[in-house]
């Protein structure tokens, strides 16, 4: 396997986007990375899109054609593929973009995400994300995502004595982040307060516990790191790619308060990048609900089984803090256009591992996580980039 | 949900029927045609087993953002719940005040109306849990 960079990222602002299409979406995240990375069109082999629902958010099958033909790529007949895994969809399409490269396959390839959620009434969109579950036997009994994920989080309380505060204290800590970030949907920051009294949602969960319904797209450029330099003076590496599964049903897990998936996948990303978890600055976990920041930060290994409530009340998940998490606002502030997500957390990383993240500039950052989940832990992808 | 996708499903749904391997007594519910533990040992073994429908709350949570389907019920109880048999399942708690409910609570199966097909459509039956009586 050959070693794998990249060379260029861009992002549209994330939210609600109505004057842009999901084609301009897709195009305008995918120019800006090209543009970064200082490639020609003829330079780019493969395309690879992650997208969760276009078909049922936008009556659109058949996207990644669609948009390497929008980009312009339809001229050099470049091979274009949509990959799909809930919210890992795009985590899943950058690992497909890292075989690509690292397989001596092609030597530039270009790795988007995109997804157009606002077109539709807010209902019939969290009906689509609700099909990330298992429809047949957890959605028909009357079980919601958000309704999935609350139950995850009362039995994380029962367990280790995890608060309501704690939890929401994650949404706070996310906002900070987002306030810093202009590409964020939203850049304001909120109290403790507001996450405890906004809407019910599903108990013990509330409205500002939940990612919102977002607009957006994001792309990386890849290239072989033997090119790289050709390209740019800070390539930043894939220092290792790793995913698990696990049952689609919450109810078939063993534990409700730990992904197995996201421990398997560590384990992997551990083993192949020789690279610790006390050596790691930064991190972009899979926030679609603040439970599932508290999870990802005690199955990576940053704190033990209960405690990342009190270490995120403490401050020790804040930029500046013990291990920085969601610096780019996570999914709860920066949005969460499904099929973008998994490729937006990794323009994060690099935009951090370059030092140009600017006031959530994360001082002297080196190592960078990304944690991507599909459904309620069934799918994880994770990649650890460091800098070249 | 067209009527045949959901009629396929009426013997787990409505009887909780699950299945049983034939080599290792590992019970699957919904019933599965191989056993996720014997995988080819268990071809041709599973066996079709009664669950009891009882067992005890393992978490639950109530649900005010309802999908489309559910409008007329918020807020209402949706819950994990652990069969005697270990088996874990996800439904309804019903005929339980909302603070009521709580993790470890007895609860027992009942055959209930799930939904219909919009007005004048099928009417879709399953399991809902209520408090042991």
């Amino acid at each position: 396997m050959r070693e794998v960079a990249i060379i260029g990222i861009g992002q549209t602002k994330f939210g609600e986007l109505w004057d842009l299409s999901f084609r301009e979406i897709g195009i305008q995240a995918g120019l800006a990375a090209v543009y970064d990375a200082n490639v020609a069109s003829e330079d780019i082999e493969a395309l690879y899109v992650g997208n969760m629902s276009a078909g049922r958010f936008i009556d659109q099958e058949h996207v990644a054609a669609l948009i390497a033909d929008y980009s312009g790529l339809a001229r050099d007949h470049v091979p274009a593929t949509r990959v799909e895994a809930a919210g890992a969809s795009g985590a899943i399409a950058i690992r497909q973009g890292y075989f690509d490269v690292a397989s001596g396959l092609h030597d530039i390839v270009v790795v988007g995400g995109a997804e157009k959620m606002t077109d539709l009434p807010d209902a019939a969109g969290a009906a689509i994300q609700d099909s990330a579950a298992d429809q047949q036997w957890e959605c028909v009994f009357g079980a919601t995502f958000p309704a999935l994920h609350a139950m995850i989080a009362r039995r994380h309380m029962l367990e280790f004595g995890t608060t309501r505060e704690q939890i929401a204290s994650v949404a706070v800590k996310n906002h900070k982040h987002g306030s810093l970030n202009p590409k964020a949907q939203f850049q304001k920051e909120i109290k403790l307060e507001t996450v405890l009294n906004s809407a019910k949602v599903a108990e013990p969960l509330t409205m500002f516990d939940c990612a919102p319904l977002s607009d957006g797209g994001a792309a990386v450029v890849m290239c072989a790191m033997e090119k790289a330099r050709k390209y740019t003076d800070s390539p930043v590496k894939i220092l290792a790619s790793s995913q698990s599964s696990d049952t689609l049903a919450l109810h078939h897990r063993r534990t409700i308060t730990s992904f197995q998936a996201t421990r398997e996948a560590m384990k992997k990303l551990t083993r192949r990048s020789g690279v610790e978890v006390s050596q790691i600055d930064l991190a972009e976990v899979h926030d679609d609900f603040t439970i599932s920041e508290l999870l990802a930060l005690e199955d990576i290994g940053f704190f033990k089984p209960g405690e990342a409530g009190k270490a995120t009340v403490d401050g020790q998940t804040q930029i500046g803090g013990r291990v920085a998490v969601n610096t780019s606002g996570g999914l709860k502030a920066r949005g969460d256009p499904i099929g973008a997500t998994g490729v937006a957390q990794i323009v994060e990383l690099v935009t951090q591992l370059r030092g140009e993240a600017g006031k959530r500039q994360v001082s002297d950052a080196k190592f960078g996580l990304a944690q991507s989940v599909g459904g309620t832990g069934s799918t994880v992808v994770m990649h650890l980039l460091g800098v070249a | 949900m067209t009527v045949a996708r959901f009629w396929r499903e009426n013997s787990p749904r409505y009887n909780l029927k699950a299945a049983r391997c034939g080599n290792c007594g590992k019970i699957s519910f919904p019933p599965r045609t191989v056993c996720p533990e014997c995988h080819r040992k268990s071809i041709g073994k599973m066996q079709e087993f009664q669950l009891s429908g009882k067992g005890e709350v393992y978490s639950y949570s109530i649900v005010h953002d309802a999908p489309a389907q559910f409008q007329m019920q918020k807020p209402y109880i949706v819950a994990m719940i652990k069969l005697d048999e270990g088996i874990m399942v996800t439904g309804q708690v019903i005929d339980c005040e909302l603070d009521k409910v709580d993790i470890g609570m007895r609860v027992w199966a009942s055959f209930r109306k799930l939904g219909e097909e919009g007005p004048g459509g099928v009417i879709h039956y399953g399991y809902k849990f209520h408090p042991e009586l």
